[in-house]
């Protein structure tokens, strides 16, 4: 079939074309961000903590005329509290272990800090690491679930404690793979010493673990969020988190047991019932639930969009078939085939949803600029246009097919017929 | 008047005949406005100024303690103050009201026996705090500037503590446990928890789902040790503790200042840099005063508190009823230019170009109160249920307000109307004799 029918006949109704095509032009460019905004929280909603997180759950509690952590005997009095915590958390029937934590993955409360090769370093300056840390004990490692990839776990000798707010040398640090790449990029951080947040006193590498994220999920996180440090040391302070690995499948009830055991240790305490025994999966639920809005947010715009632009379609085409009936016939009576007609409205959508895009993919190239300059957004990746840009003209296709069909119905005989 | 009449009529025999077509621009109209309007609704709520009868006389002192711009990259200093520089503020008291302000959350014993204790969210604010912020008092009131000086063990508790401990009755004067001390309840405030959480966007982020449930004069917060939330160090206190922080270069409060005149607002920027150029002299601060001195709007838009998330999602919402105005200007002219003939034959009865615009404007508008109308219905839905997409503390912003019921309405019928320019300016230029004689 030669086009020059199809492009005399669009000249005829340019306004209609017109509007068709900037119409599929905007939903191709919102369409394409707001897909590649979606794919980027699915990512970054999927990523795996490094936790194994089943059956895993964090107690946070408040001691109430708790001695002060400012003052050594004070220090030993709440070590001693934390203790008979955890010695009771541990012997609850469904609790499988226990590590004392100042935060976990995806908490959003973290102590952070800097690691250097050389001692004294100022925070911040050059070659210095950024890092969270992870103030446990000699079960972090089984109660979290990390996998250690090189060197030991902690044991009850590395132990020390402190109070929260004082320094205290770091004799030895367990860092993630991660860390341990770009601290040491020849390998073999496992006995090297680190400095931390400018300290003269040297910390040992003794284990490298696969992978553990950071608490915080804020975008000032981004450039460190694989830089985990954990050290071996119980945090003192009228403040205390208790991260709890349940036997398998006894999460629920080793929750449910864990308040009443805490208050016959000491009921001066604060544990408030939602907030101060929270289930991983709870945690992670809260700290992605930006992410998940956001995404369902923009599929139901999407679907919206798809659904208005391919409903413009169909009624245009439709309002083109009726208004060319006549022609139709004429066409049919002097032997085209039903085919042919069917494919003259599908070329010629074909054409307007062409030029559509063309002007849709500089339009989600600019908005996506726009985007970048103003939010966090990356450059949007060819794949994401390239269907995006099938996924209009499939869409088109779809939506003319319909009045096309009808078209195609008309019979020869119309063209005999006067309006 | 009996022309509109005329119009409606002939708007509504003719949508009336293709159903299908009228369906298609009714819900599109209605699901872009409504898309548009529950995007704003929570942008709307997140970007609104929490204190517009005084935000413009409000300020946020900022001092660059640290020296040391290259750690954020874009110059801008600490959004909160160290105790040294809170307490110098203090006392010097340049502005016509001042307070500084730290979060707080100790553990409060009910009165009743057998309640395990509660941890709550508070303040530790001087005097000024309250008649400077407006806060609603339900009884009582702030306590006096004595207080402050004496570090007195007095609480102002919200309205929900208030009803929690006691019941709801009058409780001033009498007495709360508080992290183990006793405090002398002087004033109950009304519910109040304006957002964004302007007093404390260091420590809350920005938005709270709860407002304060106390407040303590700072002083005695000091004196009692009641332990603050959040800090930021540029490097590790020297000596340990709460009182270690206190003597350090960690930033942990925030600062309020009213200033009524441009006047006080220069005074006062010349008083930071005098301040700030003494604390060099010291040997506390390294580089050239670098200070900032906004007023609640300005700090607000500084500290971007408004989530990109929310900002994006509003523009994505625009664009969508964009589109859909572009669909309905479509199926408008392919349904006016349908009617070329009937045109055609009003014309030629005598019927002006601006009786085809009224015409056909009439029935664009229809499709735009219709369209309002369905927008209204999924609005309402919308908000509703955003909270099962937005974070808790930005969703229960958004609520629906007659001022959101008529905006709705008011945008789908101008947007519609405006979609319909082009279609009627066709219709009104179809040739009468033409029409008559092709058919």
């Amino acid at each position: 079939m030669t086009m020059h029918p199809i492009l005399a006949a669009l000249r005829k109704h340019k306004a209609g074309v017109v509007l068709i095509s900037l119409q599929i032009a905007l939903t191709l460019a919102i369409v394409c961000n707001a897909v590649f905004i979606i794919g980027q929280r699915v990512e970054r909603v999927n990523r795996p903590t490094g936790l194994d997180e089943n059956d895993l759950f964090l107690v946070t509690q408040q001691w109430v005329g708790a001695p002060s952590g400012d003052d050594p005997a004070g220090v030993e009095k709440l070590d001693v509290m934390q203790r008979e915590d955890l010695a009771a958390l541990r012997n609850l029937p469904d609790v499988a272990s226990v590590a004392p934590s100042n935060s976990v993955p995806l908490l959003n409360s973290s102590w952070t800090g800097s690691l250097s090769l050389k001692p004294g370093a100022q925070l911040g300056s050059k070659g210095g690491t950024r890092t969270a840390y992870y103030f446990t004990d000699e079960q972090a490692l089984t109660t979290l679930g990390l996998h250690l990839v090189t060197g030991r776990a902690f044991n009850a000798g590395d132990v020390q404690h402190q109070g929260a707010r004082d320094q205290r040398d770091r004799p030895v640090v367990i860092v993630t793979k991660a860390l341990a790449d770009k601290l040491f990029p020849q390998g073999n951080a496992v006995g090297k010493v680190i400095y931390s947040d400018g300290s003269t006193a040297p910390s040992t590498i003794i284990g490298v673990v696969e992978r553990l994220q950071i608490p915080s999920t804020g975008s000032w996180g981004n450039a460190f969020t694989w830089y985990s440090t954990l050290v071996p040391t119980r945090l003192d302070s009228s403040y205390a988190r208790y991260v709890v690995r349940a036997k398998p499948g006894r999460r629920d009830a080793a929750m449910r047991a864990v308040p009443a055991a805490l208050y016959a240790v000491n009921p001066m305490r604060v544990l408030d019932d939602d907030e101060s025994v929270k289930s991983f999966a709870d945690i992670r639920a809260s700290a992605y639930r930006a992410d998940v809005g956001m995404a369902i947010l923009m599929g139901v715009v999407c679907l919206i969009l798809l659904c208005v632009t391919a409903a413009g379609i169909v009624g245009l085409t439709s309002f083109w078939v009726g208004q060319r009936h006549r022609q139709i016939g004429v066409r049919r009576a002097l032997g085209a085939r039903k085919v042919d007609i069917l494919h003259y409205f599908q070329i010629e959508n074909l054409l307007i949803a062409g030029a559509g895009v063309v002007l849709g993919v500089l339009l989600a190239v600019g908005l996506n600029t726009w985007l970048m300059t103003h939010y966090e957004m990356t450059r949007i990746p060819l794949p994401y246009v390239m269907t995006g840009v099938l996924a209009m003209l499939v869409l088109g296709q779809l939506a003319v097919f319909v009045p096309a069909r009808r078209a195609s119905n008309v019979p020869p005989v119309t063209a005999t017929r006067a309006v | 008047m009996e022309l509109f009449a005329y119009y409606l009529e002939l708007a509504f025999r003719s949508l009336k005949r293709s159903p299908g077509l009228t369906a298609l621009m009714v819900l599109a109209v209605g699901f872009g406005v409504s898309a548009c309007m529950t995007t704003w609704s929570v942008f709307r709520a997140a970007s609104g100024d929490p204190i517009p009868w005084k935000s413009s006389q409000l300020f946020v002192p900022q001092m660059d303690i640290w020296s040391s711009s290259a750690r954020s990259g874009d110059g801008e200093p600490p959004d909160a103050l160290t105790y040294t520089d809170a307490l110098a503020l203090m006392r010097d008291h340049r502005a016509l009201r001042q307070s500084a302000i730290y979060e707080i959350a100790p553990a409060v014993f009910p009165a009743r026996a057998g309640q395990h204790p509660l941890t709550l969210g508070g303040y530790a604010v001087y005097a000024e705090f309250f008649p400077m912020l407006d806060l609603p008092f339900l009884y009582g009131q702030g306590w006096s500037a004595a207080e402050d000086a004496a570090a007195a063990p007095v609480v102002v508790i919200s309205r929900a503590l208030n009803d929690k401990a006691f019941g709801g009755a009058n409780s001033v004067g009498r007495s709360l446990d508080i992290a183990g001390h006793d405090y002398r309840v002087v004033g109950v405030i009304d519910d109040w928890n304006p957002q964004p959480a302007y007093y404390d966007v260091f420590g809350t982020g920005g938005y709270t789902r709860e407002g304060p449930a106390l407040f303590v004069p700072f002083t005695r917060a000091i004196a009692g040790d009641l332990e603050n939330g959040r800090t930021a160090c540029d490097a590790e206190p020297s000596s340990p503790g709460f009182a270690g922080l206190q003597r350090s270069e960690c930033v942990w409060i925030t600062f309020l200042a009213e200033l009524d005149t441009p006047a006080r607002v220069r005074a006062y920027r010349q008083y930071l840099d005098d301040y700030a150029a003494m604390q060099r002299r010291a040997g506390r601060f390294l580089g050239a005063p670098n200070n900032r001195l906004r007023d609640l709007p300005a700090f607000l838009a500084a500290e971007q508190v408004v989530p990109g998330d929310t900002r994006v999602s509003f523009l994505v919402a625009v664009g969508l009823l964009v589109v859909c105005l572009f669909n309905t200007v479509g199926l408008l002219l392919a349904k006016f230019l349908r009617r070329s003939g009937e045109i055609g034959v009003r014309r030629a009865l005598g019927a002006g170009r601006g009786a085809i615009y009224a015409q056909f404007l009439t029935e664009a508008a229809i499709v735009g109160l219709a369209g309002g109308a369905l927008g209204l219905l999924l609005t309402g839905l919308g908000v509703l249920g955003i909270g099962a997409v937005l974070q808790p503390r930005l969703a229960a912003l958004a609520t629906l307000d007659v001022r959101l019921l008529v905006t709705t309405v008011v945008v789908a019928v101008l947007c519609t109307v405006l979609a319909g320019l082009y279609p009627s300016f066709r219709a009104a230029r179809v040739q009468p004799a033409w029409q008559l004689k092709s058919d």
